[in-house]
């Protein structure tokens, strides 16, 4: 387990929109949880503005987004704006869902660091939250 | 009798030979299946107590006495985006290339109760269905299409009653005769709690809305299904068939105890429930839960609730393929699993069934993907033979075990339920989500241990996939919608409007039924959200149990 500051890496899963497929934001934050990671897990049914208050309220490390209703190219970089705009251009935020590959492409234009489309292994977003933590340290 | 000595020898040969596949042998759902079954697997086999023939209780063998050789499956494409103009346009090329049924699906925004220029919509207009805010866009979604000929099937929970009375109002305005409406609103709002999560009033408010449906419904629309009971996302949220065949059918009892409390004769609604099912990979299983869920459905109604009418125990069903089954990766092999999805949901006996495209994994489908989920359909019911004989694998010793042991299954489900107090405990504790949440571990799990094999994800797989051409739906409609309701707020009469919401709210407060006001207020275009909004003021809005 790669710690900062002595302590586990801190994620908060959201699932921003009004789309109730909560199964694979659960499932991905049940591996993160289970690779050592601190996890709080928002609910359904968030606004932007509720994420990145939880987001800066539990000083968390990395923000998980995951959107199943089209909405991403709207909402995902709402989140991210958010958070720069409350000092917290350092958390790293990524996202999955039915996410089409140019739409990857802009919201990697607009500061979502990464994409995690269907058929991902819950092992290589443990490994990419990570590595990118072990980056940060140095 | 068979030989039982006979299966002794195959069973020492069989352990005795090489097996060079390491791999588990279990179902979709991780039961474990064995590798031979032989008449002793169907011991106390009884023809009549266990199948009957098609069309006599328990209905094992299919709910008519024809089935396929009477009338095909009902070939109904669930679809929808954009604006009501859009989708009018795909229902109109999808009549035209022979579907026989329609199939709406809306927005998010519509399936929680926003309209589409409410704050919570933003982004999500039109995006994953059709924007339905008022009776105008029914009206509109519906322009040239007669309500008085096609069957309807509408995917909405929460707001189900308010899209139903934009649905008889629309009607009205085409003339239309509305006893003779055919269609089903999805209306399950058990399962929303348990796995799809679109609710908008907490349990106990949203099923007396139910039950005012069933009652309104049996004297107004006799030909409309007031109800579409859904393992579909239940499966779909991670359950195993078991599961979902057991909650579906404990949330189908729960409306049952629910309507007959009201002091309805279950006689006169019972026959308008319809049930809704996931037709998932593994084929044997999908098939076996099917005749297991229309025999538990009906010894239930006759022997525990005390149903008279045949048309009460009969499960009638729709299917449609597992969206979750699908893959982004080499999204062309989707139409093989759809495909063989199909066909079970076939040899299962649905009433009616959806067939995914296989791009859906990626966006909403283009026409060229429906089309071809529509032809596989017509591939299956035209080409392949299977529509000509009636349950054709009843009598399989592995079809007919496995029918016994999933029924068997369900009923323990059933005692565990009864124990926790009923299913809106179990719902309110979070136990059903939790056990969702834990096969979808479970499963999960299985696929990057590489025990449970996925062709193109985990094995297979190409460095060179070629990309799709996608349906893309822009912000137009959004801005569109915007416009629209505007001008209904303009155009339409305030204090009609003001007068219908507060004969709702009142409804709601003196425990009336509520359909009649509520239909009061789609005929005056009061919009989605002001109807909801002025049942929300009595009821309160659902809480959510968080957990992972």
């Amino acid at each position: 387990m790669v710690k900062k500051a002595d302590r586990p890496i801190r994620v908060l899963v959201g699932k921003p929109g009004l789309d109730g497929h909560d199964r694979g934001a659960k499932v991905v934050a049940a591996a993160l949880r289970d690779a050592g990671m601190e996890v709080i897990y928002t609910g359904l049914h968030q606004t932007p503005e509720m994420i990145a208050t939880a987001a800066v309220q539990e000083d968390v490390d990395v923000v998980g987004l995951s959107i199943l209703s089209g909405a991403h190219m709207t909402l995902f970089p709402r989140v991210r704006d958010l958070l720069s705009e409350a000092g917290r251009s350092d958390v790293l935020v990524i996202g999955g869902g039915i996410i089409p590959a140019e739409d990857i492409e802009r919201l990697e234009g607009k500061g979502i660091a990464k994409l995690f489309g269907p058929g991902t292994a819950s092992q290589e977003i443990v490994e990419y939250i990570t590595s990118w933590a072990e980056s940060r340290g140095e | 009798m068979a030989d039982r000595g006979s299966h002794d020898n195959w069973r020492a040969r069989f352990d005795e030979a090489p097996k060079r596949r390491d791999v588990d042998f279990v179902t979709q759902s991780s039961a474990e299946v064995e590798p031979l079954y032989t008449p002793d697997d169907l011991d106390a086999f009884d023809y009549d107590r266990q199948l009957a023939d098609p069309g006599e209780y328990p209905f094992t063998r299919g709910i008519h006495p024809t089935m396929y050789r009477g009338r095909l499956w009902t070939m109904r494409q669930f679809s929808g985006f954009g604006t009501a103009e859009d989708t009018n346009e795909r229902y109109k090329f999808l009549l035209e290339r022979g579907q026989t049924g329609l199939s709406v699906a809306v927005d998010f925004p519509t399936l929680m109760g926003y309209d589409s220029d409410h704050v919570r919509s933003e982004g999500e207009v039109g995006k994953s269905g059709v924007a339905i805010s008022s009776l105008a866009d029914m009206e509109t979604l519906f322009d040239g299409i007669p309500m008085e000929q096609v069957s309807t099937s509408m995917t909405i929970n929460g707001p189900a009653a308010m899209l139903f009375c934009f649905y008889v109002a629309a009607a009205e305005r085409q003339g239309a005769d509305i006893s003779k409406l055919r269609g089903t609103v999805q209306n399950d709002i058990l399962k929303e709690y348990m796995a799809q999560h679109a609710w908008v009033f907490p349990v106990e408010p949203a099923l007396k809305i139910i039950v005012d449906m069933f009652e309104w419904a049996t004297e107004h629309t006799p030909h409309w299904n007031t109800i579409s009971i859904s393992g579909y996302h239940i499966r779909e949220a991670g359950a195993t068939a078991v599961q979902e065949l057991a909650f579906t059918l404990a949330n189908g009892f729960e409306y049952v105890e629910h309507g007959v409390a009201r002091g309805l004769n279950i006689d006169d609604f019972a026959p308008r429930l319809s049930f809704f099912w996931d037709v998932h990979n593994d084929f044997f299983e999908e098939i076996a839960k099917m005749r297991a869920a229309r025999r538990i459905w009906a010894r239930h109604m006759r022997e525990r609730y005390g149903a008279t009418k045949p048309r009460s125990w009969m499960m009638r069903f729709h299917c449609q393929t597992a969206g979750v089954s699908l893959t982004a990766q080499q999204p062309m092999n989707n139409v093989v699993r759809v495909a063989y999805q199909g066909m079970a949901a076939a040899l299962g006996g649905t009433q009616s069934l959806h067939t995914n495209s296989l791009d859906e994994t990626l966006a909403l489908p283009t026409e060229d993907a429906v089309k071809l989920a529509l032809r596989t359909q017509q591939i299956l019911a035209y080409e392949t033979g299977i529509a000509n004989v009636i349950d054709p694998l009843a009598g399989s010793y592995y079809v007919e075990a496995l029918t016994d042991r999933m029924e068997s299954e369900a009923e323990a489900v059933f005692d565990e339920i009864e124990r926790m107090d009923g299913v809106v405990q179990g719902i309110e504790h979070g136990w059903f989500q939790r056990q969702i949440h834990h096969s979808a571990l479970r499963y999960q799990h299985e696929v990057e241990q590489k025990r449970r094999i996925v062709v193109g994800v985990n094995e297979f797989e190409d460095s060179d996939e070629a990309q799709l051409e996608i349906l893309t739906v822009s912000d137009a409609p959004a801005e569109f919608q915007r416009r629209r309701l505007s001008e209904l707020r303009e155009r339409r009469d305030d204090a009609d409007v003001e007068r219908c919401l507060t004969a709702l709210r009142g409804a709601a407060e003196a425990e009336d039924n509520v359909i009649p006001a509520m239909l009061d207020c789609a005929r005056a275009y009061c919009t989605l959200f002001e109807i909801r909004h002025a049942l929300e003021e009595v009821y309160g809005a659902y809480r959510e149990p968080v957990f992972f």
